[in-house]
């Protein structure tokens, strides 16, 4: 199946092949996203970001990818001011969206809702996050952000830490990496390990899962540490909460025994699970990978709205 | 026909070999509101069956089941199986046949699911695994396995997805 007009809703609706293809396209868009050089592929096509709840690093990056290819947003951003908070369905607003616009980039609380917005709009429409449930840009650009520092993801060994249990981009990572093969380390507090059903899937790809509570133990050998947020919405018990999240924050020591190409990840906004000391180390990969989140998405925008992905020229 | 634990129609539809204990969900799911005036029906609850040790039987007068009953019953209890009587006789017989896609006949147990929040659309569910029956709601991607807690009041869609 080819880009051209196509739904992007969950990670599983691509292939490796295609997967690959987005990555190989993200990697010749870096000078554009960089902006030392320029491509007008999308002018004369108009996004539309449709923020139903607030999420500004998402939103930003969708613009600028759209815009550095020369293409133009329009943006509901603040969902309390739009015809929304009218009680307005977002069916309705959706189609109204579509009738606007070439592509639609859907965020939204519920889950499902941008598998909705697909169904009522005639318009390709990309998941950018919906509640609990997918955000298959995001497992993109973490994809992009190994494959650019390791070239092949295959063999990697790639620890996932933190809420293992609630948090489904992690549940999606982790189906993606099964399908490059690499190793799997799940380090995770007892009450927040993965979900059997993932687990069961992942154990069935053939790939080497492990679980592994000591994080100096997990990082030793290991390629890759994503690290991910514990919410403290997911305890009962706030003193339970303090010691697990105390427990499951990057100690920089670490870094010391590490191999010299090993990364940290985090989707970001962190808060206390990287302590600033780490941000100078070159072991730190998290806010490259907030910027490979423009070229992933130029790429994807490219692929959908035109069929192919420009090669830049100079100037 | 020797085994009749219930008087015999003359036209109607029998419900057999209905898991044992469900009969009263069956008949929830026919909705007894929906019935003519002149149909009855009867219920056998706990009969002795060679197939399956016990079942149950319902039997309902001057009903044709539509597509997504069909349904509802295939989901609660698969070994079920609908036999059509015209002029007391057996017209036809078939065990209950569940699609791969059921359209507006369960609702998503996730309350954050948008097919919960008074969109316009219906629930609908993927079957991923049959033995046992597992489905996958198409919009929230979440998993069900138990059904009957989950069936949309009143799964008298019209929109009946083969069957
Ligand atoms: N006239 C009738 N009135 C009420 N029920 C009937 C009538 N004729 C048949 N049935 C019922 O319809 C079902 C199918 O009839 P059939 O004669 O094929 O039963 P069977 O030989 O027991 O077959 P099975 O293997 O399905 O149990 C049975 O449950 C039977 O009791
Ligand atoms: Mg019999
Ligand atoms: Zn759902």
């Amino acid at each position: 199946m080819g880009f051209l007009g196509r739904d992007i809703i969950s990670i599983g609706d691509l292939s490796r092949s295609e997967i690959d293809e987005v990555l190989r396209s993200a990697r010749r868009l870096i000078p554009v996203a960089e902006g030392s050089r320029r491509s007008d592929v999308l002018r004369g096509q108009l996004l539309a970001l449709g923020f139903f709840e607030p999420s500004t690093r998402t939103r930003l990056s969708f613009e600028t990818a759209m815009l550095r290819l020369g293409g133009q947003v329009i943006t509901i951003a603040d969902p309390l001011s739009s015809s929304v908070a009218k009680g307005e369905t977002l069916s309705d607003t959706v189609r109204m969206l579509s009738s606007y616009a070439d592509a639609l980039v859907i965020r939204h609380p519920n889950e499902g809702a941008s598998r909705l917005a697909a169904q009522v709009s005639d318009k390709p429409v990309i998941n950018a996050g919906d509640g609990a449930g997918q955000h298959p840009t995001q497992t993109l650009l973490d994809l992009a952000t190994m494959q650019e520092r390791f070239e092949t993801l295959h063999g990697l060994k790639v620890v996932l830490m933190g809420d293992l249990r609630y948090g489904r981009t992690v549940h999606s990572l982790a189906r993606a990496l099964a399908l490059f093969g690499t190793e799997l380390v799940l380090a995770s507090p007892p009450t927040l390990r993965m979900p059997e059903s993932v687990r069961r899937e992942l154990d069935q790809s053939g790939i080497r899962v492990t679980e592994e509570s000591e994080l100096g133990r997990a990082v030793r050998d290991a390629d890759v540490l994503y690290v991910t947020r514990i919410q403290k919405e997911r305890f009962g018990d706030l003193a339970e909460y303090a010691r697990v999240s105390a427990s499951y924050r990057l100690d920089p020591s670490l870094l010391g025994q590490v191999k010299p190409k090993f990364i940290v990840m985090h989707p970001l906004p962190r808060v206390a699970e990287i302590p600033p000391e780490v941000d100078s180390s070159p072991h730190a990969a998290y806010f490259r990978q907030a910027f490979l989140a423009v070229p992933v998405r130029m790429a994807l925008l490219s692929l959908i709205l035109t069929g192919k992905v420009p090669v830049p020229g100079r100037g | 026909m020797r085994d009749l634990k219930v008087s015999p129609i003359r036209n109607g539809t029998v419900i057999d070999h209905i898991r044992n204990g469900l009969a009263l969900e069956v008949l929830r799911i026919l909705g007894v509101e929906g019935l003519g005036k002149d149909s009855t029906i009867s219920v056998a609850v706990h009969v002795r069956s060679q197939r399956m040790g016990w079942k149950d039987i319902v039997k309902v007068e001057n009903m044709e089941l539509s597509p997504q009953k069909a349904n509802a019953i295939a989901l609660i209890s698969p070994s079920a199986t609908i036999s059509i009587i015209q002029d007391y006789k057996v017209r036809e017989k078939r065990p209950v046949d569940l699609p791969d896609r059921l359209v507006g006949l369960l609702r998503c147990p996730n309350p954050n699911c948008i097919t919960n929040q008074g969109e316009p659309v219906e629930s609908e569910f993927e079957v991923i695994r049959r033995k046992p029956l597992a489905l996958k709601c198409l919009y929230c991607e979440r998993d069900l396995e138990d059904f009957i807690p989950h069936l949309a009041p009143g799964a008298s869609g019209t929109r009946g997805n083969g069957g």
